[in-house]
């Protein structure tokens, strides 16, 4: 998306060239565009995923349904853990904002310590509920049901190995503040990630 | 460990690393009080799912504690309400158009009917 240098306001090029070193029509980072418009194509996704869950619902012939497997508390806490994930995530970009690198290293750990929780948290759910007799291919629940909150853990453990390789940058001395949208983008893909699951939470498991 | 984890150097507001039309981020401690609100309004939604309300004024009450929960996420930790007008317009109209197109092919189906 680069742009003709005319077509730009003296302004606009200033800004984009001290912020980024480069020019583009936005004024924007072409990289934090594409992490929105990948973000946009990601609720496309799990908006399908939820979409069939509302669709298969209450249609089991057999095997268990929700109310004989979900364990409300257990989950609410599952839940608490990521939305403390999202905070951890933040205070690391203020903290390279600052140039505060080992405060930022703190954090990224603290997040990637804070999703992992919550995928053996739902390793854990996953094994209690096939132990209950429900799976993939028990009914039509539990196709919905394992689809799409597989679908949301996949994303958090790749959020996961993004942050560890953040981390491991840092450590290098390779992430410094003029790379803060990196962090930044990264970011925004974990509290994407945050917030499909408050939805998540709301509409498969609170709403009976 | 000699310095707090949450530094008193992030008491002003931090500008914005982006181009464009925008204000200064939330500092630290405004990152916290957010979560704080969070983890409440999260409390409040598990206590409804255990009340004897009416089904219809339950989940009418979760959906909007959840659409709280998603604006506050996308607006302050993912900088929406201070980030470039552009990014706010794609990812609402975006969001918007996919929970229309989805409800309408879900009402089509008869699922809410």
């Amino acid at each position: 998306m680069a742009a003709e240098p005319t077509t730009l306001g003296h302004e606009q090029q200033a800004t984009a060239v001290k912020d980024h070193g480069h020019v583009t029509n936005t004024g924007l980072s072409n990289e934090k565009l594409a992490m929105w418009v990948f973000l946009g194509s990601e609720c496309l996704l799990f908006g399908a995923l939820i979409s069939s869950y509302f669709l298969y619902r209450g249609r089991s012939v057999s095997g268990p349904g929700p109310e004989d497997v979900y364990d409300i508390p257990y989950t609410s806490v599952s839940s608490f853990v990521l939305l403390m994930s999202s905070l951890t995530m933040v205070l690391a970009l203020a903290a390279i904002q600052r140039a505060d690198y080992r405060r930022l290293r703190v954090w990224l750990m603290a997040t990637a310590l804070l999703g992992a929780t919550f995928i053996a948290g739902q390793v854990y759910e996953f094994t209690t509920f096939i132990r209950e007799g429900l799976t993939i291919s028990t009914n039509l629940f539990g196709s919905s049901f394992f689809v799409l909150t597989g679908f949301h853990g996949v994303h958090v453990t790749l959020g996961i190995v993004m942050l560890l390789s953040l981390w491991n940058l840092s450590l290098r001395g390779r992430l410094q503040q003029d790379k803060a949208e990196v962090i930044e983008i990264a970011g925004l893909y974990w509290h994407f990630v945050d917030v499909v699951w408050i939805v998540i939470f709301t509409v498969i498991y609170l709403i009976p | 460990m000699s310095e707090p984890l949450l530094s008193e150097a992030a008491e002003h507001g931090r500008p914005h690393a982006e181009g464009g039309e925008h204000g200064a981020h939330p500092t630290d401690a405004q990152y916290v009080r957010i979560a704080v609100i969070l983890a409440l309004v999260t409390a409040v939604e598990v206590g409804l799912y255990y009340t004897s309300f009416s089904k219809i004024a339950t989940n009418t009450l979760l959906l909007g504690l959840a659409g709280i929960k998603f604006v506050m996420v996308a607006a302050y930790f993912m900088h929406l309400k201070f980030d470039n007008k552009i990014l706010r317009r794609l990812f609402v109209t975006g969001f918007v158009l996919a929970t229309f197109c989805y409800i309408a092919y879900l009402l089509t189906l008869g699922v809410f009917i």
